[in-house]
């Protein structure tokens, strides 16, 4: 880092000058061109053309929460991309999913891990979940002016709370506000078909097998009425990302768990196209 | 106005020199030791929240003796040089020789500049590798020199004599159980030629584990853990250590 050791190679005074343990803040300080938030957009007319990630589903279950996202980027009517991951760990008990401009969002995600990680090797202990999902909330704000030309980024949050020994779901909106889901959430342009889906598959006493087996649903569901969200992929082999977090950790189920899941769906949904039904009274 | 006295460039530099090495001296030493499955930091340290060792990047540890309020100003230092870097490049061209050079510049400049006061202080910064070859481990003294070590290396007040002793009996290859017996050993001797007692509750032990399957390497090993590892060190030498006195 020739730039910031300067002339003399000696770390400069920035980076002993005691302060925060937020690497933001530190960034912010001392190099603010390289947060995303401080960066000004030129004017411009009509709508700016760039990957747009789909949708994203959570669902909690006792001893933890599942998060999964579909793979599709499109652009326009135009598929950008096939096999995108847009669901993260953020830390050991947390895990981010992404909806929105893609290349906004894979850099907030990175600033956020970053975030995530710097404090806890400061401090040495770990931001409570609600400071995590706080953290998050400031960083949406501060893209408000890109999401206001259409480059919006808007995340969904889930972690593992190791305070209260349960997984929780946190949602937001462009403007950073966030708000607490129970049970299951989703965000995206197919999330209001995903969640029609989750809610009425959805019950608080699922384990963790079905509580997987629920997101590929509800996203096999989004695919199925919305253009922009891709279904599991057989012929390509790509199946949804889907992440399980207990007070284990973060676990990413491997490419094998999830096209065992999503086939055995496809398999069901030959003979019932519109997935299992739900009960009238 | 009264002229000021005299002083010698050498004797000036021999006298900054003279009082960061009474500083460092004051405190514990530490150790820090390569094993078969990567590189074990223990120093003694009754305090369970200041520590002496911790993580700055996925590979990378930093262990320092002397004065905390410096010390811990360079590792946070570190850690944000490190992260801005990684932020900056990627995760991979973040290395325990850059950030080395660094703090080695840092000491330098301060150590040399007549307006600040030299640090008391003595880094070590490890990088454990894919195998034990690819494994570094550097000290920097408070003078801003860097010294590529191999092996074993101690830093703070009795760090010569406890350095000889590891030097002597550090072997390639050797067990997490095996190394932690060595270095506790060599921790306790003291400076007289005598020996005590150091309690498990007063030992910092850290690792930087390559079988590790998460991308950071670094942890902490205490309560049960540490009780395990030093009982299993203690009974498999045991029995050496008689071998060795039938062989005296």
């Amino acid at each position: 880092m020739e730039a910031n050791t300067r002339s003399t190679g000696r770390l400069p005074a920035a980076f002993l000058t005691p302060g925060s343990s937020s690497f933001m803040d530190f960034l912010s300080q001392h190099q603010p061109e390289m947060l995303p938030g401080k960066r000004q957009l030129p004017p411009v007319q009509g709508v700016i053309e760039a990957p747009h990630g789909t949708t994203i589903v959570a669902v909690t279950f006792p001893g933890g929460v599942v998060l999964a996202g579909d793979r599709r980027a499109t652009m326009g009517n135009m598929i950008a991309q096939r096999d995108i991951e847009k669901v993260f760990p953020a830390d050991e008990y947390s895990a981010v999913g992404i909806a929105g401009t893609a290349g906004l969002a894979v850099e907030m995600v990175k600033l956020f891990q970053l975030e995530l990680e710097h404090f806890e090797k400061v401090e040495g202990t770990t931001l409570s979940l609600e400071g995590k999902a706080n953290r998050l909330s400031t960083m949406i704000r501060s893209n408000l002016a890109m999401a206001m030309q259409g480059l919006a980024v808007v995340p969904l949050f889930a972690g593992f709370d190791v305070d209260r020994d349960k997984g929780r779901i946190f949602s937001y909106d462009v403007t950073g506000g966030r708000s607490e889901e129970h049970g299951y959430a989703s965000t995206g342009s197919g999330s209001i078909f995903a969640r029609g889906a989750m809610k009425k598959l959805y019950r608080d006493d699922l384990t963790e097998e079905q509580a997987t087996t629920l997101v590929i649903q509800a996203l096999y569901d989004a695919a199925d009425d919305d253009s922009a969200t891709g279904g599991p992929d057989v012929a390509r082999r790509i199946y949804p990302i889907v992440t399980v977090i207990t007070e284990d950790g973060f676990r990413r189920l491997t490419d094998d768990e999830s096209s065992d899941i999503a086939r055995a769906i496809l398999e069901r949904r030959l003979e019932q196209p519109d997935g299992p039904r739900a009960a009238l009274l | 106005m009264s002229t000021p006295f005299y002083v010698s460039p050498q004797q000036a530099m021999a006298d900054r020199a003279e009082y960061a090495r009474k500083g460092i001296a004051r405190g514990r030493s530490l150790v820090v030791l390569q094993y078969a499955d990567g590189i074990v930091f223990v120093g003694e340290n009754p305090s369970r929240a200041l520590h002496k060792f911790s993580e700055i990047y996925d590979r990378i540890g930093f262990a320092a003796a002397g004065k905390y309020n410096e010390y811990e100003n360079l590792r946070i230092g570190g850690v944000r040089y490190a992260d801005l870097r990684g932020y900056t490049y990627d995760r991979d061209d973040v290395t325990a020789r850059g950030l080395a050079n660094v703090y080695a510049q840092t000491l330098g400049t301060i150590f040399s500049s007549a307006a600040e006061k030299p640090y008391e202080v003595e880094l070590v910064v490890a990088e454990v590798g894919e195998t034990p070859e690819g494994d570094q481990i550097y000290r920097l003294p408070h003078d801003g020199s860097i010294v590529d070590e191999h092996g074993s290396v101690a830093v703070g007040g009795n760090a010569e004599q406890i350095s000889s002793y590891l030097d002597q009996r550090h072997q390639d290859g050797m067990s997490l159980a095996e190394a932690l017996k060595l270095a506790v050993q060599s921790l306790s001797r003291e400076p007289n030629g005598g020996e005590r007692e150091i309690p498990a509750e007063r030992l910092e032990v850290a690792v930087l584990d390559r079988t590790r399957p998460q991308q950071r390497k670094f942890r902490r090993i205490v309560g049960r853990q540490l009780d395990r590892l030093l009982e299993e060190g203690g009974a498999e030498t045991a029995t050496e250590a008689e071998d060795a006195e039938d062989e005296e």
